[in-house]
């Protein structure tokens, strides 16, 4: 049917064609805001998760240190390397009669240390690893895995920093302490991303025998990794280590990925609403410029509100106006702020995290309808107040407006 | 022909109540109006007659006194029912014609069709109705703010009619208009009253009122 009242809303838009645009702007701006937002957190959750789980295979054993420094207090034997931040030889040896028959086992020392390139200083940590599991764990873009005893591979990230190749030396600590070790890389890693178990993008990966020559640590593991063959072991593992290290007192703590998977999505999600609830601050004053407009145009409206009133409109229908109205800047700012969306949102996440590799899922996209709803709600609330008060107005009074 | 009373005012009064002080409108006025009647109101600028047209149109509510309409008292009626008297029982011509600037005459005209029967109209009503008053198609085209008083006063003629109303309350139909063109309306109202319509018109022309089977006087917000 024709829609008379439907008629008028828009023709009263269009009048105040400007008005109305820049009322909607504001929920232009609300809804990209929120989205791109919402987006970018889908986007980061999502390419952390993809990181993360393709080492979901592996557990972290470490000392454990928690709780008060009173943990393993004086004479305590046993298996016990307790107060140190270390699992000992003989701690290794115990995880990995357990969990041999379930995967690979291997120990892994590190050392944040200075080094020097060419006379170029910085930081970066040294690890000690057995030389044989290393092509498990790692793959080599370029050169090879250490052979001699000063020899080592590096991460890519540390390879472009200091512009090293194969063939380039690295010299080891800090000549004030100790004295420095000058090692050759053989080898440059292809990239790891964030890991739990082995952070070695930029990272010096040495044999243990190098490692043990330059800090002397026979037999302290900062911790001991796990890869297990099949990933449904995980739990029986896990307790099987921690029933045997733990049964006097807390000697080791276990780190699978999925705890890691779990915390990381929760803090990124936390973190996602957080900074949508501040986009969101961006609708609220939206509302409030369409909540404005919206009682300017009752006001104005005043006298053709009487007229209607007085030859038999309904408050009903009076109220359907202005909500009609209202839904219209709604539906066309959320529709634009949407179109806007695709485009500023690519750009925050291309920004923020470097891929948009996840943009087209749904659960990045989600979030534009889901803003277009929220703007619209917005939109329709603010303009329920004028509404209800255009149609109460007396129609004798309304009528000598002018 | 059996006399049934179609509007019953009882002791209406209506009080406006102003910063300036309280101004009495209406003062006690009694009145009964029969189905078929055809009643002119006249009296000076100011004694209460666009104020009795509006509450025997149901736009306004007595401060005291009770108005019966078809025999119920519309005390007793909801905004909602009021309204839809307005809307399918009373045509209206007001004084100051009251066409929606947002529409055009056409569309002015076709309004309360649309509310009444929630669709277009599709049979020629609208255009039969300002053929009749003399609003060819293309004047029918404009908003109400491009065309003359006379024109409006006349689309506002034909808005009145078109929910065929039982009761036609006419504030001053003529005042805008040329004899030759008053004369027709006055016609068509006759035509219309003779098909059943009660006809209740303010005016200030006694040749006017002389259309009418009765004529009220009122003076200072009271019926002399
Ligand atoms: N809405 C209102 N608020 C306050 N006073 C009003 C209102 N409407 C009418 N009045 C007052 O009530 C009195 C009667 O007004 P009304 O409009 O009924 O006169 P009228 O007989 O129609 O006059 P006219 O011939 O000039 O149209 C006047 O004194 C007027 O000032
Ligand atoms: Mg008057």
């Amino acid at each position: 049917m024709k829609d008379i009242i439907l008629a008028l809303s828009l023709r009263s838009i269009r009048i105040h064609f400007l008005r109305s645009v820049l009322a909607a702007l504001g929920i232009v701006i609300g809804v990209v805001a929120i989205s791109s937002m919402g987006m970018m957190g889908a986007n980061m959750t999502l390419s952390v998760t993809e990181e993360l789980s393709s080492m979901a295979n592996n557990l972290v054993v470490r000392a454990y240190t928690g709780g008060s420094g009173f943990g393993g207090g004086p004479g305590g034997g046993g298996t016990s390397g307790s107060g140190d931040e270390f699992i000992t030889e003989s701690e290794f040896r115990e995880i990995t009669k357990i969990a041999e028959k379930y995967g690979l086992v291997y120990g892994v020392q590190s050392e944040s240390d200075r080094i020097e390139v060419g006379d170029r200083k910085g930081r970066a940590t040294v690890y000690g690893l057995d030389d044989k599991v290393m092509p498990s764990i790692f793959s080599l873009s370029e050169g090879t895995f250490p052979k001699s005893t000063s020899s080592v591979v590096i991460g890519p990230t540390l390879a472009s920093r200091y512009s090293l190749k194969t063939g380039s030396r690295i010299d080891i600590g800090d000549p004030d302490k100790g004295g420095t070790m000058t090692v050759r890389v053989v080898g440059i890693l292809n990239e790891r991303g964030m890991s739990m178990d082995v952070n070695s993008d930029s990272a010096i990966i040495a044999d243990q025998k190098l490692f043990n020559g330059i800090y002397g640590r026979e037999g302290e593991y900062n911790q001991v990794n796990i890869i297990l063959n099949d990933i449904n072991d995980t739990q029986k593992v896990k307790s099987a280590i921690l029933d045997k290290m733990n049964r006097k007192e807390e000697t080791v703590t276990i780190q699978d990925s999925s705890r890691m998977l779990e915390s990381i999505t929760s803090t990124l999600s936390t973190m996602t609403t957080f900074v949508m609830a501040i986009a969101g601050i961006s609708l609220l004053v939206a509302a409030t410029s369409i909540f404005n407009v919206m009682m300017m145009s009752v006001t104005e409206r005043v006298r053709e509100i009487g007229i209607m009133r007085s030859i038999g409109t309904q408050k009903s229908e009076i109220r359907k106006m202005f909500i009609y109205e209202s839904v219209i800047l709604g539906v066309i700012g959320a529709t634009i702020g949407a179109i806007l969306s695709l485009a500023i949102g690519w750009v925050v996440v291309l920004a923020m995290v470097g891929s948009t590799d996840y943009f087209f899922s749904p659960s990045s996209l989600v979030y534009i309808p889901s803003a277009m709803l929220v703007g619209i709600v917005i939109c329709v609330t603010s303009g329920v107040y004028p509404a209800w008060r255009a149609s109460s107005l007396d129609p004798i009074e309304a009528l000598r407006a002018e | 022909m059996v006399e049934k009373p179609l509007i019953e005012l009882v002791e209406v009064t209506r009080v406006y109540s102003l910063p300036s002080g309280d101004v009495v409108a209406l003062d006690r006025v009694s009145l009964t109006i029969n189905e078929g009647e055809f009643v002119a109101i006249m009296g000076p600028s100011g004694s209460g007659k666009s104020t009795l047209l509006n509450q025997i149109g149901c736009l306004d509510r007595p401060t005291s006194g009770d108005l019966f309409i078809r025999g119920k008292n519309t005390r007793t009626m909801h905004d909602r029912e009021l309204t839809s008297l307005r809307l399918n029982t009373i045509g209206y011509v007001f004084q100051k014609f009251n066409l929606i600037p947002l529409l055009t005459a056409y569309e002015n005209v076709e309004y309360p069709y649309l509310m009444k029967h929630r669709k277009p109209d599709d049979t020629g009503r609208v255009d039969t109705l300002l053929g009749m008053v003399g609003i060819d198609p293309p004047m029918a085209a404009h908003k109400p703010p491009e065309l003359s008083g006379g024109q409006q006063q006349r689309v506002a003629i034909a808005r009145a009619l078109v929910n065929d109303p039982a009761l036609i309350l006419c504030d001053e139909p003529t005042g805008n208009l040329d004899s030759v063109t008053g004369h027709q309306i006055m016609g068509l109202l006759g035509d219309l009253n003779r098909k059943g319509s009660t006809i209740l018109m303010v005016t200030h022309d006694a040749e006017v009122a002389g259309f009418a089977e009765r004529t009220i006087v009122m003076r200072d917000g009271r019926v002399v």
